[in-house]
C-alpha cells in the first residue's frame, strides 16, 4: 500500500481513522471557517490530523482546497489522492473528481453539473444546498458563508463526527461571540441531520473517537515563531508584508501586548514596526541589533533578495540579528502562495565577498516556537545574522504539534559590556579577539564611558574599527569571523535521527516541513524491503552528527522541494569525503512532499543499482 | 604658564568632541560641516557619548568619522541610512542622532527612505552635505546638480535638480533648514537649535565639491553661493530666555521661538517678513528662489514636534538596551495559558 487506502472494500468492511478528505472551493467565500471547523473537530476526537490549504494568490473567486489527512497510525504527510471530495466549486469540480480512486466518495452540492466518473467506483451523495438554504434565514451577504456550514454538517455526519464534537468546536471557535456560535451551529445541525435522515451510509470511512491528544496543541509554524521570538525577549521587529512571512510579524502584534508589558513599569519593552520596503526592514533590523536590542525580522524570497546588503553589512559590522525566510516558490515573484525549500543555497553564502550564514531549520510547528527563542540567543553570542528556514507548508498551514514547552535556559546576550566591565580591560577593541575563540567583546550605545564608542563600518577596518585598508589586517579580520563561526556549530540544533528497525545501509536526509512525508516514506521504504535511516538536517553549518550518518551509509538520499537539489549540494560541500554516497532527489510544483512519490523515488533509484551520479 | 582650556558647561574641551583627521580633499566643504557639528554639540554641553552618528556612502557619509570620536558611529549603506537610524533610536531615546547624508545618498538612492524617516519622525538631525556631485566616483551629476551644470567627465546635466528642502516639507518634516559651508555662523546656529530639538530636523547644507564641482557658475560653488546668499534671517541660539541679547535687535523685529530643550532660538528679520511657521511661505520660498536664482538660507520651516515614533510605542523610562533579562521573558505560566487555547 503506498498510499492509505487503495484497495476497494466489501460490505460493512471499514477504514477507521484514515482517510483524506480534499474541500473544493471558491476563496473568499469564507470557507475557511468551515473547513477549519471539521478539522478542529477531528482534533478534538483525538485523531492525529494535518489541514493543508491549496490557495491561490488572489483575495476573492479563485479556486481553493483545504485537504484535511487523518491518520490513525499517525501519517500526516500530504498524499496525492483524495478518499473524499467535497465539491463546491463549478469551476473545478471535473478536475477534481479525478483525484478520487475506487472506493472513494463524493460530496457534491447538487446544483452544480454532476460530474462524470469514469473506470472507477465512486460512492457519490448529493448534497442539496440550495434547497436546505431555503431553510435558512441568512442574510444576503452571509448566503455562500453559511452554504460552507451546510456540507461541514453532512459530512460530519457521513464520516461519524459526532454532534456534541461539531457543536464544541463550533462554541470553540466562536467563543467571544455566543450568538454567532449558535447560529452556525443550527446550520451545521441542519446538514447533519439532512444526512441523517436521507443519506445512507455507502462508503467504508469512518471516524472514531480516541483518548485525547493531550500533549498536543493545534497551531502554524508562523504563530509558533513569533510566540518563540516574544519568548526570546525580542525587542524589536522591523518587517514589511509578503506572503507567506505576514502571518508571523502579524502574530507577533496580536499577542506583544499582553506578553510583552514590563513587569515592572507596566511600559512596552517589544517594538514591532512596519517600514516602507525589506531594504528599510533589513536596515532598521540591524540598526536595532547594532544597538544592543534583540532584533528580528520576518520575510519571504523577494524579500530576502531586497534585504541581501543589509545582511552583509550585518555580517561584516558583526551585529547580530535574526532572519526569518518563511519560504515561497522562486525565482522572481514565482507562486507567492505555494510551498518549497529553493532559498537553502541562496541564503547560506548570502551576500557578495566572502560570507557565510547560520540557518536554523525547524521541521515541526514546536521547533519554530523553539528556534524562536534559541534564533535570538545564537545571534546575539555569535554576533551574526541567524536565518530560520520556514516555509508556507510549515508556517501558514494549522498543525497538530507538541505543545510549547519553555525555554530550557536563560536569555544568552553574548558579550555585550557595560562601563563597569569595559574597566577591566587594558586595551579593549571592538573586534579584538581577546579570547581566542573569534568573538570580541560588544560596546553599545548608551555606554556612556569615554572608551565605549567605536565606529561600525562596512569598509575594510582593523581591531578597533578604524578604517583599513591592510591586506594582512583584511585577511585577519574575515578569517577572524570565519573562526568565530566555526565555533557556532556546537550550539546549533544536531539531526533529528530515526532509525530503521533492522539495520540499513541506506539513509534518507529531508529537512523543515517534510518531516511527516519523510517518515512515511522510511515506513513505505521499509514495507518494499528497502531499510533506510532517516535523518533530518536541522541546521548549518552541518555538525559532526550529519557528518557521521552520511558515512555510515552506503548511500543517501537527499529529499528536497527545490529543482537543483539544494541541500545535497551543500551537504556535497560540507562532507566532501563522502560526496559521492549523495544522492539528489528533488521535486518542485509548489506542493508539500508526499511519502508516495518519495518512496517510488528511492525504489526506482535503488532498482537501478543506487548509483550516485 | 598653563594653557587656558575653555570649557563647557559639562567640564570638557573643544578638544574631547575631535574626530579623527579628515581625509577629505582640503577646502572640501564637509569639513566645515565636521568642524561646526563639533562646536554645536561642545557649545549645547551636551556629552559625546550622549550622540550617535550615523551615515551612508560618499564623501559626507565618510565625514561622520572626523568629529565626535567618544560618540558611537555607523557608516552603513549607500541611502540606508535612515533605516539603521530607525532601528537604534529605539535602543536607547536619549541619545541624540546625527544623521549624515549627501545629496546622492538621500536625493537618488535613499530617497525612499528620507521620506519615510520624515514621516515616522525618527527623533534626529539629518544633515545632507549636498555638493550637487558624486564626488567619491569622481564628478558624476547628482540629483541635485542644476540644469544646465558642465562637468569635465559628464558633459551638460540634461535633467532638473530635486529640491530637498522642498521634500522634506512635503513630507512633513517640523524643522526644515538650509545653510551654506560658507557661512558658518549661521550653520552653527541652525545645528544647535537642531540639536534642542526632539524630532526630526532635516537642515540641507549646501557644501561645496572643490574638486569636481566648484566653477563660478555652479549652484553649489563657494563663489555662487557667496554672491547669492540670501539669508531669511539672522538667527542666535540662546540656552535659556535669560541669556538672550537683545541690544542689537530693535523691537518688532525678531521673533523667539522656544526649542523642546528649553532653550531659545531667535530670529531676526532681515528685509521682508518671513513666517517659518507658514508652510506654504516656506513652499513659496524655495519655488522663487530657484526660478530668481538667489539662494535661500535659515530656518525654512519649523512647526510644533508632533510625537516621534518612540513616544508612540509607550517605553519604559529606562533604555530598552539596558533592560534585564527577566523583564524580557514571559512567564511559564502565561506560556502554559497559550497551550491551553491552541486547539
Amino acid at each position: 500500500m503506498l498510499d492509505s487506502t487503495q484497495k476497494l472494500l466489501q460490505g460493512d468492511e471499514r477504514i477507521v481513522n484514515e482517510v483524506c478528505v480534499a474541500i473544493c472551493t471558491v476563496n473568499g467565500s469564507g470557507s475557511a471557517t468551515a473547513n477549519s471547523i471539521l478539522y478542529r473537530s477531528l482534533f478534538r476526537m483525538g485523531i492525529l490530523t494535518s489541514g493543508k490549504n491549496i490557495f491561490p494568490s488572489n483575495i476573492k473567486g479563485l479556486p481553493t482546497w483545504f485537504v484535511i489527512r487523518a491518520s490513525a497510525r499517525g501519517y500526516t504527510g500530504r498524499i496525492a489522492h483524495d478518499d473524499v471530495v467535497v465539491a463546491m466549486n463549478s469551476a473545478t469540480i471535473h478536475k477534481d473528481v479525478t483525484y478520487l480512486q475506487d472506493g472513494g466518495v463524493l460530496f457534491y452540492a447538487d446544483h452544480l453539473e454532476k460530474p462524470e466518473i469514469k473506470d472507477k467506483e465512486v460512492i457519490v451523495y448529493p448534497m442539496p444546498i440550495k434547497t436546505l438554504m431555503k431553510q435558512v434565514d441568512a442574510p444576503r451577504n452571509l448566503q455562500t458563508y453559511m452554504e460552507n456550514m451546510l456540507y461541514v454538517g453532512i459530512v460530519g455526519q457521513v464520516l461519524r463526527i459526532p454532534e456534541e464534537i461539531l457543536k464544541a468546536t463550533i462554541e470553540h471557535q466562536f467563543q467571544s461571540k455566543p450568538t454567532v456560535a449558535e447560529s452556525n451551529f443550527n446550520i451545521v445541525k441542519l446538514g447533519f441531520q439532512y444526512a441523517l435522515e436521507n443519506l445512507e451510509k455507502k462508503d467504508h470511512f469512518y471516524l472514531e473517537q480516541l483518548p485525547e491528544l493531550s500533549d498536543y496543541i493545534l497551531t502554524d509554524g508562523n504563530n509558533a515563531g513569533a510566540l518563540g521570538a516574544l519568548y526570546g525577549g525580542l525587542q524589536f521587529c522591523g518587517w514589511y508584508p509578503i506572503t507567506p512571512a505576514t502571518s508571523l510579524v502579524e502574530s507577533a502584534i496580536d499577542q506583544v501586548d499582553k506578553l510583552r508589558k514590563d513587569p515592572q513599569t507596566g511600559k512596552n519593552t517589544c517594538v514591532i514596526l512596519q517600514v516602507e520596503d525589506e531594504l528599510a526592514a533589513a536596515g532598521a533590523t540591524l540598526g536595532a541589533g547594532w544597538a544592543g536590542l534583540r532584533a528580528m525580522t520576518a520575510t519571504s524570497g523577494p524579500g530576502l533578495s531586497l534585504m541581501t546588503e543589509n545582511i552583509g553589512l550585518a555580517y561584516f559590522t558583526e551585529a547580530p540579528m535574526v532572519i526569518w525566510n518563511v519560504q515561497r516558490v522562486g525565482p522572481s515573484t514565482g507562486l507567492p502562495t505555494r510551498t518549497a525549500q529553493g532559498d537553502l543555497s541562496m541564503i547560506y553564502t548570502l551576500g557578495h565577498g566572502d560570507t557565510q550564514h547560520v540557518i536554523l531549520i525547524p521541521g515541526t510547528v514546536t521547533e519554530c516556537f523553539e528556534f524562536g527563542w534559541r534564533s535570538l540567543d545564537i545571534a546575539e553570542k555569535y554576533q551574526t545574522p541567524i536565518f530560520v528556514l520556514s516555509d508556507l507548508d510549515l508556517g501558514m498551514n494549522t498543525w497538530v504539534t507538541k505543545r510549547f514547552e519553555y525555554p530550557n535556559q536563560p536569555i544568552e546576550r553574548g558579550k555585550i559590556i557595560w562601563e563597569e566591565k569595559l574597566e577591566e580591560f587594558k586595551d579593549w577593541g571592538r573586534y579584538k579577539d581577546l579570547d581566542g575563540d573569534g568573538i570580541p567583546y560588544r560596546t553599545v550605545i548608551g555606554n556612556l564611558s569615554p572608551k565605549a564608542a567605536y565606529f561600525a563600518r562596512g569598509t575594510g577596518h582593523d581591531e578597533y574599527g578604524n578604517y583599513s585598508e591592510d591586506p594582512e589586517n583584511w585577511s585577519d579580520m574575515l578569517g577572524r569571523i570565519g573562526r568565530k563561526l566555526e565555533g557556532v556549530v556546537k550550539d546549533l540544533p544536531g539531526p533529528v535521527i530515526r532509525r530503521s528497525k533492522v539495520e540499513a545501509d541506506i539513509g534518507i536526509i529531508g529537512m523543515g516541513s517534510t518531516h511527516d512525508a519523510m517518515i512515511e516514506a522510511q515506513d513505505i521504504l521499509a514495507e518494499k524491503g528497502v531499510n533506510a535511516d532517516y535523518m533530518r538536517v536541522r541546521a548549518l553549518p552541518a555538525n559532526s552528527a550529519v557528518r557521521e550518518f552520511i558515512a555510515s551509509h552506503a548511500r543517501n538520499y537527499v529529499v528536497e522541494l527545490n529543482r537543483d537539489g539544494q541541500l545535497e549540494q551543500i551537504l556535497s560541500l560540507e562532507v566532501s569525503e563522502y560526496s559521492e554516497k549523495l544522492i539528489s532527489i528533488s521535486v518542485i510544483g509548489g506542493l508539500p512532499l508526499t511519502a508516495a512519490w518519495t518512496a517510488e523515488s528511492i525504489l526506482a533509484k535503488e532498482k537501478k543499482g543506487g548509483k550516485t551520479r | 604658564m598653563e594653557k587656558h582650556v575653555e570649557l563647557n558647561r559639562i567640564g570638557l574641551a573643544l578638544t574631547d568632541y575631535k574626530g579623527k583627521p579628515s581625509t577629505l580633499c582640503p577646502g572640501c566643504g564637509h569639513n566645515a560641516i565636521s568642524n561646526q557639528i563639533q562646536a554645536a554639540v561642545w557649545e549645547l554641553g551636551i556629552a559625546p557619548e550622549k550622540v550617535m552618528k550615523i551615515s551612508g556612502i560618499g564623501c559626507s557619509s565618510k565625514s561622520a568619522n572626523y568629529f565626535l570620536d567618544r560618540s558611537f558611529g555607523f557608516n552603513g549603506l549607500h541611502g540606508r541610512m535612515p533605516t539603521l537610524a530607525t532601528g537604534a533610536c529605539f535602543g536607547d531615546p536619549s541619545i541624540k542622532i546625527l544623521g549624515i547624508s549627501g545629496d546622492g545618498d538621500t536625493a537618488s538612492i535613499g530617497m525612499g527612505h528620507f521620506k519615510h524617516v520624515i514621516r515616522r519622525n525618527v527623533p534626529m538631525v539629518y544633515i545632507i552635505e549636498n555638493n550637487g556631485c558624486y564626488g567619491l566616483t569622481k564628478g558624476q551629476f547628482s540629483a541635485t546638480s542644476d540644469q544646465g551644470l558642465r562637468l569635465k567627465h559628464q558633459g551638460v546635466n540634461i535633467l532638473p535638480p530635486l529640491d530637498l528642502c522642498m521634500e522634506a516639507l512635503i513630507s512633513g518634516a517640523p524643522f526644515v533648514a538650509r545653510t551654506f559651508s560658507g557661512d558658518v555662523k549661521q550653520m552653527k546656529q541652525l545645528i544647535k537649535a537642531a540639536l534642542s530639538q526632539n524630532g526630526v530636523a532635516v537642515i540641507d547644507v549646501i557644501s561645496p565639491c572643490v574638486t569636481f564641482n566648484n566653477r563660478d557658475e555652479a549652484l553649489q560653488s563657494y563663489s555662487w553661493g557667496r554672491e547669492h546668499e540670501a539669508p531669511i534671517q539672522d538667527i542666535a541660539h540662546f540656552r535659556s530666555r535669560e541669556e538672550i541679547q537683545l541690544e542689537n535687535f530693535a523691537e518688532g523685529s525678531y521673533r523667539e521661538v522656544q526649542l523642546q530643550d528649553g532653550s531659545y532660538l531667535v530670529l531676526k528679520k532681515i528685509d521682508k517678513d518671513y513666517d517659518p511657521t507658514d508652510l506654504h511661505a516656506a513652499l513659496d520660498l524655495l519655488t522663487e528662489s530657484y526660478k530668481y536664482h538667489y539662494f535661500a538660507t535659515g530656518l525654512i520651516y519649523f512647526s510644533g514636534v508632533p510625537p516621534t515614533i518612540q513616544e508612540k510605542y509607550d517605553l519604559p523610562e529606562e533604555p530598552l538596551n539596558r533592560l534585564t533579562k527577566d523583564r524580557l521573558r514571559p512567564s511559564r505560566e502565561s506560556l502554559e495559558a497559550i497551550n491551553a487555547t491552541l486547539y
